[in-house]
């Protein structure tokens, strides 16, 4: 079996480091070889939090530029910063609520359009699933919920070698009590937009 | 119960590799750990902490965090002389702090099982330098284990302390990031009984360093590397895969690059790998033999040409001819890390699959079919995203009253915490920063060589990790700078453990607080203040005549980080909104600040209310009091 190799990257705070985890607990319930890795550290301050999943053969930890098979994208400027790690046929699941960084508000830098960044995705990918995944973790009555909606348009669009019962079993068993039922709607949202 | 605890063997679980190293320890049944926290060693100590904390019945092993990895190194020597079995944990460069008992602790061994960790960090994530800590175990003559993974990670610290308790001697454990903040499944195996309470049998000859003492010591130590050596020549870590007539020689996380590449290149049968976990002593022998059997060989290591090097000595000792290919001498990437990773084997920056894939198909004549890269030339921009103090982090509120008072003139060494982010624009309040407590130190060389003001900022768990002894000299000497010390009551940016500082009644520990202001005055300091900043106007007040004192003066900056206090002290303050009928539009608040809950929208400032935790810092600021409590 070959490796497939995603990539998660997001804002500190969106719980992207979350998502990974829960993942990967998920692909070690259903059997599968997982390599997962996360960067903390400097990058919680607000900063860019990534982390990989590597579901398969591959015993390296990281993925290298160019070799993502999907990147999942919590945020649309994250999903062109990490572009690079993508090539033509890489599955591209990108939040489209801008959550602008301060360089931003100072007037450093322009916040490129979320429709524009989506536009350019489309131009240089075959396959782009892009939404307002915020909104829908709103709908799920749990604004935190977004790494869930994430998770659902990932199971959704790609093809896993893990069974969405096995994914929401370990929503279930590893995320706070106060928040499963909210998470597995999120989880649903997630899955529907991307179906 | 935490499934760390789990007393019996059989399962597997996805662990973080800093999880699997205490899953390892306490399988060893190790009954004294200590450390200083830093990324990305800090989840080590954070779990032993946890564990400790969540099941006080269950946990047999005694843990603190010490004030720096000078004392956390001594302390675990205290107890492993006594004879048990000790883990000490720090980052690279808290080796360097932990350097001077290293090197002597290596003379005089252990009277049980003594494992240290140093977790390095290439292509330096979150450190000051990426120093290649390998050279750590050539300087002190430890034994040195390197696993390329959680699994690994965790079988190795246990062997290092058998080795340990074996030969009565210290043993390195060294991670990279990308070993430490890894997750894979890790297969548990049975806790051991903790031995928690020793006896010292006195032997001053042996642990007294004096001259005539520590000469035998060092021919203990040589002999012990004697037998080292036979270990590594049979060290199950040690191995040999594959087979081919080409040879690659790799340690660490590169192992699994390697491993990768050979099978991405279809070169099994190809290409075979010598895999060194246990990175030193070198098993000499084995590496002559493997040297002898192959036509060419690649080294894959990160950092410094280390192995490269040992490897043409051992050819050349042992007549072989094979060429040995590495590092490119004298190249150096043109672009930092960040910007894209190296081509070639650097010896700046982590490897990547792809890098060492390529660079193997290279070395020996083979195709890495590689998918590639997009053309991203006509890419929009995206806007940096720097990590930047929270909103309502108290940091800002000190930054903005100095930065008032005194404007870019002044010269401000800075330190090691969340508040060197002080350094961008638009606070611009760090110039100066070499490791931990060099703000404190490094301030009486710039008083002293220049007529320029200094003001130093250091946080408080960094003052009493390194800062103390900076500031005796400074009063002793009579240098002349204030020093802000930015009192959060927290080690903030390593994950909010507890220091000396701390008020551990908040967070239900029963270790004992040291205020400290009262030590700061101890220390000699005639002018200290403390203020809550805040209250800007009565805090930029007692900065400035801080500032004006003639000598050393202490500013105690204390308010505790709103991250730490949503846990142990929760408040409700009102978020704050800018009234647009009252705005001018000075753009003060967004200028000179920068916090995160504001942002621009069609020229008008405004307030985030979700992120805005009402520290009520713009408001005081605002020229035209437009920044008010949202109404309810």
């Amino acid at each position: 079996m070959s490796t497939q190799r995603i990539v998660f990257v997001g804002v500190g705070g969106q719980g992207n480091l979350l998502a990974s985890n829960l993942l990967g607990q998920a692909a070690l319930e259903a059997g599968r070889h997982v390599v997962v890795s996360e960067i903390h550290g400097m990058a919680q301050r607000g900063g860019v939090v990534e982390s990989a999943v590597l579901l398969g053969e591959a015993t390296s930890p990281i993925v290298s530029n160019g070799e993502a098979d999907v990147l999942v994208a919590f945020e649309p400027v994250e999903a062109l910063r990490l572009l690079p790690k993508a090539n033509k046929d890489t599955l591209v699941i990108t939040n489209t609520r801008p959550l602008p960084p301060f360089t931003v508000a100072i007037g450093m830098a322009p916040y490129p359009e979320p429709e524009k960044s989506v536009a350019y995705l489309q131009k240089k990918l075959k396959k782009v699933v892009a939404f307002d995944g915020q909104d829908l973790a709103e709908k799920a009555l749990n604004p935190l919920s977004l790494n869930m909606v994430m998770l659902g348009a990932l199971f959704a669009s790609a093809k896993l070698p893990i069974p969405v019962k096995t994914m929401k079993k370990v929503i279930r068993s590893q995320t706070k009590k106060r928040f499963v039922e909210s998470n597995l709607k999120a989880f649903d949202l997630g899955f529907q937009a991307a179906a | 119960m935490d499934v760390l605890l789990s007393p019996s063997g059989g399962k597997q679980h996805l662990l973080l590799g800093n999880e699997a190293i205490v899953r390892g320890a306490l399988e060893a049944g190790v009954a004294f750990a200590t450390c200083y926290p830093g990324t990305p060693s800090s989840e080590i100590p954070d779990t032993l902490y946890r564990l400790r904390k969540s099941h006080p019945d269950k946990v047999k092993y005694y843990f603190e965090y010490s004030t720096n990895e000078k004392v956390a190194l001594e302390c675990a020597a205290g107890a492993a002389a006594a004879g048990l079995k000790t883990l000490c944990t720090m980052k690279h460069v808290g080796l360097n702090v932990a350097a001077d008992p290293l090197m002597t602790l290596a003379y005089v061994g252990t009277n049980a099982g003594m494992v240290i960790l140093s977790a390095d960090d290439p292509s330096l994530f979150s450190s000051q330098n990426e120093q290649d800590n390998r050279y750590y175990a050539r300087q002190s003559g430890l034994p040195m284990l390197e696993p390329a993974g959680p699994a690994q990670a965790k079988e190795m610290i246990k062997y290092g302390f058998d080795i340990s308790e074996q030969l009565k001697t210290p043993v390195l454990l060294r991670t990279t990031t990308r070993v430490n903040h890894a997750r894979e499944a890790v297969p548990f195996a049975k806790l051991a009984p903790v031995k928690t309470k020793a006896k010292f049998s006195k032997a001053p000859m042996q642990y007294v360093t004096v001259p005539a003492v520590s000469r035998n010591l060092h021919l203990r130590l040589l002999r012990i590397q004697n037998q080292l050596r036979g270990i590594s020549e049979q060290s199950p870590f040690n191995t040999i895969s594959g087979r081919g007539s080409w040879g690659v020689v790799t340690s660490g996380v590169s192992a699994n690059y390697v491993q990768d590449a050979v099978a991405d290149l279809g070169a099994k049968g190809k290409i075979k790998v010598l895999t060194l976990g246990m990175s030193w002593p070198l098993p000499e022998k084995k590496i002559a033999r493997f040297l002898k059997s192959v036509k060419k060989v690649l080294v894959v290591e990160e950092l410094e040409p280390i192995l490269e090097e040992a490897l043409r000595a051992i050819a050349q000792e042992n007549g072989i001819k094979v060429p040995i290919v590495g590092k490119l001498k004298g190249q150096v990437p043109a672009k930092s890390v960040d910007l894209e990773p190296p081509v070639f084997f650097s010896r700046a920056f982590e490897y990547t699959p792809r890098l060492v894939r390529q660079a193997m198909a290279d070395c020996f004549g083979l195709k890495a079919a590689a998918k590639p890269e997009l053309s991203l030339a006509d890419m929009p921009a995206p806007p940096g995203r720097p990590p930047n103090l929270c909103a309502g982090c108290p940091h800002r509120a000190t930054y903005y009253a100095v930065k008032q008072l005194l404007g870019d003139e002044a010269i401000y060494p800075s330190d090691i915490g969340c508040y060197t982010l002080g350094l961008l624009p638009p606070i611009k309040a760090a110039d100066y920063l070499i490791c931990m407590g060099s703000s404190v130190s490094s301030a009486g060389g710039f008083s002293r060589a220049t007529d320029q003001k200094v003001v130093s900022f250091i946080g408080d768990s960094t003052f009493f990790h390194s800062g103390i002894t900076g500031l005796v000299n400074a009063v002793h000497n009579n240098h002349n700078f204030t020093l802000v010390i930015l009192d959060n009551g927290t080690t903030a940016m390593t994950g909010h453990q507890p220091h000396p500082g701390v008020n551990t009644q908040a967070i239900g520990d029963s270790t004992t607080h040291i205020p400290l202001e009262p030590l700061i005055r101890g220390l000699g300091v005639q002018h200290v203040t403390t203020i809550k900043p805040l209250k800007v106007r009565s805090s930029m007040k007692a900065i400035e005549e801080a500032v004006a004192y003639k000598g050393v003066s202490v500013v105690i900056s204390q308010e505790l980080c709103p991250l730490f206090a949503r846990r142990v002290a929760p408040r409700t303050r009102k978020p704050f909104q800018v009234v647009e009928a009252k705005c001018k539009r000075h753009m003060d608040c967004i200028n000179k600040v920068a916090c995160p809950a504001m942002y621009v929208e069609s020229g008008q400032a405004k307030i985030n209310a979700q992120q805005c935790i009402g520290c009520a810092l713009c408001a005081q600021i605002c020229p035209e009091n437009a920044i008010l409590p949202v109404r309810d």
